[in-house]
């Protein structure tokens, strides 16, 4: 009862996952409504950078989980080529979009922040460029589930292309610091750090990570269910043809 | 396995397409260059190597799709999977036929095309040791590439949406190198750091390929 391959049955996994669901939607609910009222409207500005500093409630939770959400797609890719389990194939396939929407949101917020602080919209900087090079990791990650039509050969050709994909993100990386040493301050977060920012940005800030978190967490368990519903609904089709 | 490699050769060599449209391509792409950007002879020499680099890429990237498109479509791809030859060596066999057919004519171009972008004098031998370095790391993981979309019909789109990110490492290095040399620095580091994505691709990708292959044959 104890492992984690029991939720690799669909009928497990719906049950748990609907059990689950609700409460963790409540919960990232939570967290973003209390961190983004709390970061917004009951912190001071900096004295240097005004009220723009706000936008580091977005924009740093999101650019974190649109990491994350890639590192996923890679777990669960390498689930499903070793096991074969078709729930993991198809909860990476769920994460991409959730994914690529936090890295344009990161992008966004990062181009409207940039604006008054640098000057610029956009800056071929590492880190800026090695989230546009991650989008376009997600859209040909995406275009290529699109595809294919046999959804078996498509989780393989994807997973694939996710391992091999991840090899190459990374490498692009640090291929770009060589490149141009850009505007975009270092990690400031860090999890061995006494004290990485003032407290009263640091507990709105983690909160709303946390909700982030369990957003992503919520929107692929949600995408998740819904692309077993789809399948399910497929084979019952198939079945009435048969019958 | 030699076999192969001379039967690719002359397909490519004889039946027309590949061979000759890809060096075409590129002659055109650094002919449009100055109608872009301007004239100016100073501001195409300094961009003349990044540009060359980048007319490669994009040559290399037309031409991709060829790699397994015709033996995927007449059944020779089904008969080189039965084949004793392990699908990776087939794999990285094609790598090394696109190569000799579209890489090296394209190193062997560049440097008449530099004289059309005005490029400087001492970045020659960098811009053709880059380019000689870095063309196979494409051609391989261009094969990547093909072997993962050889099943998709009118791929082709797709085919470079999924490998120009792929790119991005070896297009970043390589015209580093070449524009380096073109600034009289050193270029020693970036040259071998294209090598080494060059080496590591030839050394893991076959791999990826031929599993991707396997699943479009299944």
């Amino acid at each position: 009862m104890s492992s984690i391959w029991e939720y690799a049955n669909p009928r497990r996994f719906m049950a748990t996952s609907g059990a689950l669901l609700p409460w963790i939607s409540a919960i990232a609910a939570i967290c973003l409504v209390v961190g983004l009222v709390w970061g917004f409207f009951f912190t001071p500005n900096d004295f240097r950078q005004g009220s723009t500093v706000k936008i580091i409630y977005v924009h740093v939770p999101s650019a974190i989980m649109a990491v994350n959400a890639w590192l996923m797609m890679l777990v669960a890719s390498l689930i499903w080529v070793v096991r074969r389990h078709h729930v993991s194939a198809l909860a990476a396939k769920a994460a991409a979009p959730v994914g690529m929407v936090f890295t344009l949101i990161a992008l966004f917020t990062g181009a409207v922040w940039g604006q008054p602080m640098w000057g610029t919209w956009w800056e071929w900087d590492p880190r800026l460029t090695s989230f546009l090079i991650l989008f376009l990791f997600y859209l040909g990650f995406m275009a290529l589930w699109e595809a294919i039509e046999n959804p078996d050969q498509a989780a393989d050709l994807t997973a694939v292309l996710c391992l091999v994909g991840s090899v190459f993100a990374v490498i692009s990386r640090y291929a770009l610091v060589f490149w141009n040493q850009g505007l975009h301050q270092g990690a400031t977060l860090s999890l061995d750090a006494e004290q990485n920012i003032a407290d009263v940005f640091w507990y709105p800030l983690i909160t709303v990570m946390a909700g982030f978190g369990f957003l992503f967490l919520a929107l692929v368990l949600y995408r998740t269910r819904t692309e077993i519903r789809a399948r399910r609904v497929k084979a019952l089709i198939a079945q009435e043809r048969m019958a | 396995m030699i076999g192969l490699l001379k039967r690719d050769l002359a397909l490519a060599i004889r039946a027309g397409g590949g061979f000759g449209l890809s060096l075409a391509f590129f002659l055109i792409f650094t002919a449009l260059v100055p109608f872009g950007v301007g004239p100016e002879t100073g501001r195409l020499s300094e961009m003349a190597a990044g540009l060359l680099w980048l007319g490669a890429l994009l040559a290399c990237l037309l031409s991709l799709d060829r790699i397994f498109q015709l033996d995927w479509e007449d059944g020779t791809l089904d008969l080189l999977a039965t084949s004793p030859l392990p699908l990776e060596s087939v794999a990285a066999l094609k790598a090394l036929a696109h190569w000799l057919t579209t890489g090296l004519p394209l190193v062997a171009a560049a440097p008449v095309l530099g004289i059309l972008l005005n490029l400087p004098g001492a970045a020659y031998p960098w811009l053709i040791a880059s380019l000689f370095v870095g063309t196979p790391a494409l051609s391989i993981i261009g094969t990547f590439g093909a072997a993962l979309t050889v099943g998709i019909k009118r791929g082709g789109l797709l085919l470079s949406l999924l490998v120009l990110p792929l790119y991005v490492p070896t297009l970043l290095f390589g015209a580093l190198a070449a524009t380096r040399g073109a600034q009289g620095l050193d270029a020693t580091t970036p040259l071998a750091l294209t090598a080494g994505i060059t080496l590591g691709a030839a050394a893991l990708l076959p791999f990826a390929a031929a599993a991707a292959l396997r699943v479009n044959l299944r």
